[in-house]
């Protein structure tokens, strides 16, 4: 069924600078399936190398998140929109601290 | 690739860091990136998910819980990016970067800030000494991840 995956700025370079695209997806798995089968490059950027999804990689649809769902195995429904939420995060070095 | 932005969204950032010290303050830069450059038009103000451990550490894990808090990470909520993101499309702006706060340390990316950082994003870095607002930097990651590349600024009235 039809799927829409928003795709973040950061990684938008690696997929001809689309800021979304219409899948065919049952599941989580499948629409980002389709989308690096597509974009090679997001591949890296969204998993790591044992091909699990980077822990700094949030996966939302519409507003839940999959981690609290059914991770890549959340099922869709016809017309879900599946965002790519980069983890923002950040702070001093810790050595720092201790000085 | 630089940074376009007025007088008016730094001093935002800089009231944001000085409001939320000793704590890091984080928030969200909007705009337009036309051809080399990003032109900032709005700046947005996030809560630092760090005051809530339970949650955030649910959503990326800290290795020193005891050590690492609000005072030496931040870390939005994803949710709030969502939220701010589609306002934005709806308003045919683009996520840019984000800005954080370094309380009491120099305006320069940490090891932290590279490994949870991404790439295009501009990261500001404001620091704040015992509570007053200093220097102000803006970083881009390498493609290779391996450094952050220091950012012109370009400041307008």
């Amino acid at each position: 069924m039809p799927v829409k995956v928003i795709i973040p700025t950061p990684l938008r370079q690696y997929a001809e600078k689309k800021e979304s695209m219409e899948v065919q997806a049952k599941t989580v798995a499948e629409a980002l399936g389709a989308i690096t089968s597509q974009y090679g490059d997001l591949r890296k950027h969204l998993y790591n190398d044992e091909g699990k999804l980077r822990s700094f990689v949030n996966i939302y649809v519409g507003d839940e998140d999959i981690r609290f769902l059914q991770k890549e195995q959340t099922p869709l429904k016809e017309d879900d929109v599946i965002s790519i939420v980069p983890s923002i995060a950040g702070g001093v070095n810790l050595c720092c601290i201790c000085s | 690739m630089g940074l376009k932005l007025n007088n008016n969204l730094i001093d935002s950032i800089r009231q944001h860091s000085a409001r939320d010290y000793p704590s890091e303050c984080c928030g969200v830069l909007l705009g337009r990136a036309v051809g080399d450059s990003k032109q900032v038009t709005e700046v947005v103000p996030l809560t630092n998910l760090r005051h809530d451990p339970s949650r955030a550490q649910k959503l990326l894990p800290l290795d020193d819980p005891g050590r690492e808090t609000e005072k030496n990470r931040f870390l939005i909520d994803p949710l709030d990016q969502l939220r701010v993101e589609k306002g934005a499309r709806a308003r045919g702006l683009d996520v840019l970067g984000y800005y954080h706060s370094h309380p009491d340390h120099p305006a320069r990316p940490s090891n932290y800030d590279r490994e949870h950082a991404w790439p295009w994003y501009s990261y500001v870095i404001i620091a704040v000494e015992r509570g007053a607002p200093k220097d102000l930097t803006s970083w881009v990651l390498a493609e290779d991840r391996s450094a952050f590349g220091a950012e012109q600024l370009e400041v307008t009235d």
